[in-house]
């Protein structure tokens, strides 16, 4: 690992950028607990994410510079993340779409003070208090990385070039038992999205957002969709190989996983017409943190350009700052994964988790909660 | 029975091939090692070096196993000391309830893994607030090693004579004298295999060990669960599966040694 | 035991310097209740306070609900999961589809064991006996994940089963419920191997040497004198291999393309929908399972086997 080496070098240039105030004596918070004044940092923080979202390469000097003894936990799924944050041993938690309402909700994150993170500033500004990051106006999560879930094919079996979802749902029959799909409820939300497009008669503005009649026509397509599935995948090896081996020829993916693709191999990755669903992941702090300010100092480092441009090509998304692909170290990294693209970004329906109270403002219906989703998502599954 | 040459050398071959079947994934995982493949597909696309030497520097790797051998360690010395004890009193005793004692001691291997694991999870983090330690995944895997040490203990106590230990006392030695003396030497080896099994049952466990550890208690299966979900990281874990097993084979081999020393005895 | 006897030798003997271990140990000896319960004492609290409160506390919950958004278990007496065990086609087929797997996965396993072990048992010389044990065991230490994948390499449209069978005129099963019996056939095998081999290393040669000199046929000699001693051998393999297979949610995931087995359906409710009470209620479908299973074994004696 090269960059290791170089990062140990620049430890000391990031450290002065990442120390805020770090003379203030105490913390202060106003009264809707939100922290107006950072403190000493504590000697630890205790994080938890998304396998990858903490590597040595950018917690060491993070370490280093804050005094910040970092511990982390990885989580496979985002309800594995729900639970094992509720124990309350977490001082931090990067969490997607899917997961960040129910903490909310729960009381389990705090409001966060914008103004002690100077990164954040510079954040893209399509990545800002959406509805998966803020409630009521507050700002409760900072951006780490974005993505969509993307359409792969491969160039050799899947003529024409497809540029709708069509391939993986009315006419995926012509590939049975070659096609897959993430092994997840939320993507009942791909099927609501191609709904949407297609299927206007059903009234869906937001595939989070789907009223018992529309979660029932997402089903219905899926279990036709089963009929034609190889497998659901949920890890990178797994339908990277599918890919390679032909096993699979159509299906959802990340850039990441194209990009992992030995070379020669005959795949390509689109974004649909119908556009994709995708993730914004954010860093919120818990409510209950044993050590805010030193989740304070990492919600703002993780967004500084270097850190956040060596965790996003770690990992394999879109960086949250222009200034971070400076720091790149495959420098087509930006363009290939779109970053900072809007245009692009608007196309992407972000992970957000559904709740009874429609998503899309609707007040006349109660919608289907990710319970339901589950339970429909089993039954898909058969 | 005398079997015939034919027989004999049907059986042979039978068994060869089984065991060239055994053999044959651990190959592939030999051969992935060096797959060029991020994703270790098969035809190779090419051969590399590459994760021999990421395995040498891989996060976590090193601190992995050893959690994983003080886990087993401690599991596997716990359930020596109970299923001694367990043996003992099955075996030397008829009581009410020993039936019951019995089937209590097989049901944490024969019920599956996720019922225990979730059950363990359930107790320990609502019922019992505690936090998941490494702690925590020792006690489960207690539960489920238990039994090979009394199973091995108890078939050895039932065809050992007791007219040894009977002899001991009468001649004045105390209970634990008598244990120490005579009882235990004649069942050091049973107890090795017994060990040897539950340790094993604990270091590859992975089901039971999701549901029980806590975050910072990483041990081998986990971590190499963990690799898979993580970007260009997979093909590591052929190389740590490959290093395993030649390790493995010593502590097995003398283990086999000396049951069968005893045996012959 | 002669307890009252030697006791009384012991205090008779005015040798023994009498110290406190030694007056417990004599208070032990002539209590063979008390000994009984020391020794029970610490594995009875482990199992029993251990694992059966906290299986017993689990299955409680079965019959509680859970408030969807926030995730919080909603006590109460509620019959309804368990309701949806028997009317809901998604956990019936599941648990057909399960225990197919489990029983195929078990019958394969006991007709590879069974020649494997007879020929380490009785015809391989105790050399070749000891590195067959080792053979057998070594690959144990090679991850369940590793060896997962490495079917899944062997099984995929281009690997090592496609090479091997292409000839033949045959093709790789691909992913799916035939290769997950495959693959957990593999992971178990030497779990099954193992209490058969020792099984048959208990049936005394001179016992098969009478049978063959009262003139037995080799067939009859299996028959009549090998099986009825394997048979808990056997059973006690199959405890493993079937209830291994009962419980599994991982390799189902890696090879078993888009299926689903109770393991699934537990860990996503637990998991991914964040419901015990659900998870409990499946869980319990492999428990009875299993207390069925052992009920029907128990007299053959193969619990002491495994």
């Amino acid at each position: 690992m090269k960059r290791m080496t170089a990062m140990k070098l620049s430890a000391l240039a990031i450290a002065a950028a990442v120390s805020l105030s770090g003379c203030a004596s105490s913390g202060g918070s106003n009264a809707d607990g939100m922290v107006s004044k950072l403190g000493d940092n504590e000697k630890s923080v205790s994080l938890l994410g998304w396998p990858g979202y903490a590597e040595k390469d950018w917690v060491a000097p993070f370490e280093s510079s804050t005094g910040c003894k970092v511990t982390f936990k990885s989580y496979g799924t985002s309800d594995e993340a729900l639970t094992l944050f509720k124990t309350g041993d977490y001082d931090a938690v990067a969490a997607s779409g899917d997961l960040t309402l129910r903490l909310i909700a729960g009381k389990n994150v705090q409001p966060l003070n914008t103004d002690l993170m100077p990164n954040y500033a510079n954040v893209y500004s399509f990545l800002k208090d959406r509805s998966w990051n803020s409630a009521d106006g507050k700002t409760y999560g900072v951006p780490h990385g974005y993505g969509a879930n993307l359409l792969m094919y491969n160039t050799d079996v899947v003529k024409p070039a497809p540029t709708s979802w069509d391939v993986v749902f009315d006419k995926a029959s012509a590939y049975k038992g070659k096609v897959t799909a993430y092994d997840s409820p939320i993507y009942l939300a791909d099927a609501a999205l191609y709904l949407m497009k297609h299927d206007t008669t059903l009234g869906i503005t937001n595939p989070y957002a789907l009223d018992e009649t529309q979660l029932a026509a997402a089903v219905d397509l899926l279990k036709q969709q089963r009929q034609n599935i190889g497998e659901y995948w949920s890890d990178y090896v797994k339908t990277g190989q599918s890919f390679e081996t032909g096993n699979t020829v159509v299906g959802t993916t990340w850039q990441v996983i194209v990009n992992a693709m030995a070379k020669g191999t005959k795949v390509k990755a689109i974004m649909p017409s119908e556009g994709a669903t995708g993730w914004s992941d954010s860093w919120m702090i818990s409510s209950s943190a044993k050590s805010p300010n030193c989740a304070y100092q990492w919600l703002n480092y993780i967004d500084s350009p270097k850190a956040n441009a060596m965790a996003v090509e770690y990992f394999g998304e879109a960086p949250v700052t222009q200034d971070a692909c400076q720091y790149t170290s495959d420098k087509t990294f930006c363009d290939s994964y779109h970053a900072g693209d809007a245009a692009y970004s608007d196309k992407i329906w972000y992970w957000t988790t559904p709740i009874a109270k429609c998503l899309d403002g609707r007040t006349d219906v109660k919608c289907t909660d990710y319970q339901a989703w589950t339970k429909a998502w089993q039954q898909i599954k058969g | 029975m005398r079997l015939s040459r034919g027989a004999r050398v049907t059986l042979g071959s039978v068994a060869g091939v089984i065991l060239a079947v055994i053999y044959l994934p651990l190959l592939v995982v030999l051969i992935n090692s060096f797959n060029s493949s991020m994703n270790m597909t098969w035809p190779l696309p090419g051969l590399t070096t590459n994760w021999w030497a990421r395995a040498l520097e891989a996060d976590g790797l090193v601190s992995a196993i050893t959690t994983s051998f003080e886990v087993a360690a401690a599991s596997t010395a716990i359930s020596l000391v109970l299923g001694t004890l367990l043996s003992l009193a099955l075996s030397r005793y008829r009581f009410f309830g020993r039936q019951t004692v019995s089937l209590l001691v097989v049901l944490p291997i024969a019920l599956p893994g996720i019922v225990t694991g979730i059950a363990l999870n359930n107790a320990f983090r609502t019922m019992l607030g505690l936090q998941l330690t490494m702690f925590t995944v020792v006690i489960a895997h207690v539960t489920f090693c238990i039994v090979t040490v009394y199973n091995n203990a108890f078939a050895r106590l039932s065809r050992m004579n007791r007219n040894l230990e009977e002899a001991s006392a009468d001649l004045g030695a105390g209970l634990w004298t008598t244990f120490r003396l005579v009882t235990f030497p004649q069942l050091r080896s049973a107890l090795f295999a017994g060990g040897l099994l539950a340790f094993g049952l604990s270091f590859d466990e992975i089901i039971v060990t999701t549901f029980t550890a806590g975050g910072d208690t990483v041990t081998l299966p986990i971590w190499i669960l963990n690799n898979m979900f993580r970007p260009g990281q997979a093909p590591v874990v052929n190389v740590v599966a490959v290093v395993l097993v030649v390790f493995s084979a010593l502590p097995i081999y003398f283990a086999q040694r000396l049951t069968s020393t005893d045996q012959r005895r | 035991m002669r307890d009252s006897a030697s006791v009384s030798e012991l205090q008779a003997n005015p040798v023994v310097r009498v110290s406190s271990a030694r007056r417990i140990s004599t208070l032990l000896y002539a209590r063979a209740k008390l000994r009984l319960a020391l020794l029970l004492a610490a594995p009875v609290f482990w199992l029993g306070l251990v694992y059966i409160a906290a299986l017993l506390a689990m299955f409680v919950t079965a019959l509680y609900s859970v408030d969807s958004f926030t995730g919080d278990i909603r006590p109460g007496f509620n019959l309804d999961n368990i309701a949806s065990l028997f009317t809901d086609p998604l956990y019936v087929n599941v648990t057909m589809r399960t225990l197919g797997v489990a029983l195929l996965v078990t019958v394969v396993d006991v007709l590879i064991a069974l020649p494997i072990a007879f020929f380490m048992a009785k015809v391989a010389s105790p050399r070749l006996q000891r590195i067959l044990v080792i053979a057998v065991l070594m690959p144990l230490w090679a991850s369940y994940l590793v060896k997962a994948y490495a079917w899944r390499s062997v099984l995929s449209n281009t690997g090592l089963a496609q090479w091997l069978l292409q000839p033949l005129g045959l093709s790789t099963p691909g992913y799916g419920i035939p290769a997950v019996v495959i693959t957990l056939g593999y992971l178990w095998l030497p779990y099954v191997i193992l209490p058969i081999y020792a099984g048959l290393e208990r049936v005394p040669n001179s016992l098969l040497e009478a049978s063959s000199d009262l003139g037995a046929k080799t067939w009859a000699t299996l028959r009549l004198v090998v099986f009825p001693m394997l048979v808990p051998a056997v059973i006690a393999g199959s405890i493993f291999s079937f209830s291994l297979s009962l419980g599994d949610y991982i390799t189902v995931n890696i090879v078993g393309g888009p299926n689903q087995m109770l393991g699934n359906l537990v860990y996503t409710n637990i998991g991914t929908a964040n419901n015990l009470p659900m998870a409990a209620t499946v869980a319990l479908v492999p428990v009875v399972i299993m207390f069925g299973y052992l009920a029907a074994v128990r007299r053959t004696g193969a619990l002491d086997n495994l």
